[in-house]
């Protein structure tokens, strides 16, 4: 297969403009690095809190939806029907209810605690190292593992459309983003974000019209559809056994609600400038949510009819773009699923940086480090290169850990962060004993492919419910029997 | 930081309340949403696939729960954060000056 050139153009115009912005950011790190302590991880790790609106909607949109959105999920559409739109929309309530939940409330408290990653402030609240220790950890763990999946989609992305060899794919994607984020930052990965945002949400635009109007109209489309099996246009599913309301209805806290609790959620509350950001953020945010999740989705469920055949569900948005328009088109959309991607792995990779530099070396080891800057560019091409290796040859370990990543993170991190900032009784061994219980109950229950115990669907709901229940209660039944926390942390999180 | 500043009588930040207010706003739409998202989508689209009606060529089931379901709360989700979001400083409160108007985060 040889290389299109009218595909790659396009998208090299596209990575240049990202270079730049790269480069546009590295003007504020470098007057940042000269900070000592602290100072200089405000500006990498926050963009010194200055995010507008726009941005902000953008950049919380294109790291929670990316990924499973444009690839995944019409992949899933294209088998399961308007079933798997319908699930899908249950990510629908996170553009206004991640902002609006803890949006405000991060904002302040991180201020007055100067926080700048979720494991800071749970440091202050929690004041246990086991606490910062864990969270790392999962950090680190989690994702790296859905960065290298990431990665590995990326690449194999490029190598389908443009021709390039996966190796060469990967290489450049690899070099790409680590050369913005570590330059430029949360402000380069935002601004980036935001730009791909755009991308993104126009570029879905274009496909959905386009494939209606190939199709001969929405009609025409959805009785094909009926035709092909009527489960397709069925709420349960061409498998009713699979999609069953239970399941489906479940997502509601796996991808819509408990995203509340995901870290890049957090230090994007950390970091818009005021409440005007905060409330344009929301508006924003919930219009692109809207067009991004029924556009996509769609897509792959028309897929089915337009292109039919397709091997695996995860070609559906590059093949029925590269059907419908012309090469440097297609490039140009091409570039939305690439930005996804990308969106989604740089604020993973800044995040696992901060665990890093900023919580596990600056609050547990040396609090008077120097060099912060040198450290943390360091440990960004460290993470890359782990990643590179992994990408090349995928251990066990990335591919199981990536299964479990995205709800490993929530049973992480949800009920430390909630409680802490709306509960006062909320202490350190409630929060272990969440930590402890929702991860391990999780993970127990998804070994049902490997001996009797697991519990695949407990009553029916997804995995991830149950653990978050149990966690939950764990957390409230040991901070009630333990000692409370003290009038500092009280004084220092809810006073004025 | 000084810790004397700890120990003096606990004055709640009057912001946290108006924080959670928000927060409650916010999951309460959430849970309505999930309600109209179920009520339709499982509430129509159970019936057998031949009964089904359409609306613009989609099934009702999915034209209410999804399609109208999305815009719907889109424009609740504004309809929110216009009218029952209040705008307040972030940061640290002593560092506001003395003597602006009545604060209405309070």
């Amino acid at each position: 297969m040889g290389v299109k050139v009218d595909v790659l153009v396009p998208l090299i115009w596209y990575f240049l403009i990202i270079y730049v912005i790269g480069f546009y950011s590295l003007r504020y790190v470098s007057q940042a690095r000269s900070r000592e302590g602290k100072g200089f991880l405000v500006e990498f790790l926050t963009g010194d809190r200055n995010l507008g609106g726009f941005v902000l909607a953008m950049t919380l949109v294109a790291t929670y939806l990316s990924a499973g959105s444009f690839i995944g999920g019409p992949g899933a559409a294209y088998t399961h029907g308007l079933a798997w739109v319908f699930l899908a929309m249950s990510q629908m309530p996170t553009g206004y209810f991640t902002l609006a939940v803890v949006g405000k409330k991060l904002a302040i408290i991180s201020r007055k605690i100067n926080a700048v990653t979720i494991t800071d402030l749970l440091k202050e609240r929690y004041e246990s190292k086991l606490v910062v220790v864990l969270c790392s950890i999962a950090i680190i763990f989690f994702f790296t593992a859905a960065m290298t999946a990431q990665w590995i989609g990326a690449a194999r992305l490029l190598e389908g459309a443009v021709g390039v060899p996966y190796l060469t794919a990967l290489r450049f994607f690899a070099i790409s983003v680590l050369i913005y984020t570590t330059i430029g930052g949360f402000r380069a990965v935002a601004l980036t974000d935001a730009l791909q945002g755009v991308v993104m949400t126009l570029g879905t635009a274009a496909v959905i019209l386009a494939a209606v109007a190939a199709g001969g109209g929405v009609e025409s489309l959805v009785q094909s559809l009926a035709a092909i099996d009527p489960g397709l246009i069925s709420p349960y599913g061409p498998n009713p056994g699979f999609t069953t309301m239970a399941w489906v209805t479940s997502f509601w806290i796996l991808v819509g609600f408990g995203v509340v609790g995901m870290p890049q959620v957090a230090t994007r509350a950390m970091s818009y400038r005021d409440t005007g950001s905060l409330k344009r953020g929301i508006i924003f945010g919930t219009v692109v949510s809207m067009v991004l999740l029924l556009g996509m989705h769609l897509l792959g469920v028309f897929g089915r009819v337009l292109t039919p055949g397709i091997a695996s569900g995860d070609l559906v948005v590059p093949t029925v773009i590269t059907q419908l328009f012309p090469n440097w088109v297609a490039g140009l959309i091409l570039a939305g699923p690439l930005a996804a991607v990308m969106s989604t792995v740089d604020s993973q990779l800044l995040l696992a940086v901060g665990a890093i530099v900023n919580d596990l070396y600056a609050n547990l080891i040396n609090p008077a480090i120097k060099r912060t800057a040198a450290f943390a560019f360091a440990c960004t091409l460290a993470i890359g290169l782990v990643i590179y290796f992994w990408a090349l040859n995928p251990p066990d370990l990335m591919v199981w850990l990536n299964l479990y990543a995205h709800a490993g993170i929530i049973a992480t991190f949800l009920w430390p962060l909630i409680l802490g900032i709306y509960w006062k009784e909320a202490n350190a061994p409630g929060a272990l004993a969440s930590i402890v219980t929702g991860v391990g109950t999780y993970i127990w229950f998804n070994t049902d492919w490997i001996w009797p115990y697991g519990w695949a669907r407990p009553f029916g709901l997804h995995v991830i419910v149950l653990p978050l229940v149990i966690s939950l209660a764990a957390f409230v039944i040991v901070s009630r029997l333990t000692r409370k926390p003290s009038p500092e942390i009280i004084a220092k999180f809810w006073g004025i | 930081m000084s810790t004397d500043r700890h120990t003096e009588t606990f004055q709640e930040d009057p912001r946290h309340r108006q924080c959670s207010r928000e927060a409650l706003m916010g999951l309460g739409l959430g849970i309505v949403n999930l309600l109209w998202w179920l009520g339709w989508g499982y509430g129509l689209g159970s019936g057998p696939v031949s009964e089904y009606t359409y609306v613009y060529g989609f099934p009702l089931w999915f034209f209410m729960s999804c399609i109208v379901g999305a815009l719907l709360f889109t424009l609740l989700a504004v309809v929110m954060v216009k009218f029952f979001f209040a705008d307040t400083p972030l940061g640290d409160l002593k560092e506001t000056p003395e003597g602006e108007e009545a604060q209405p985060w309070a």
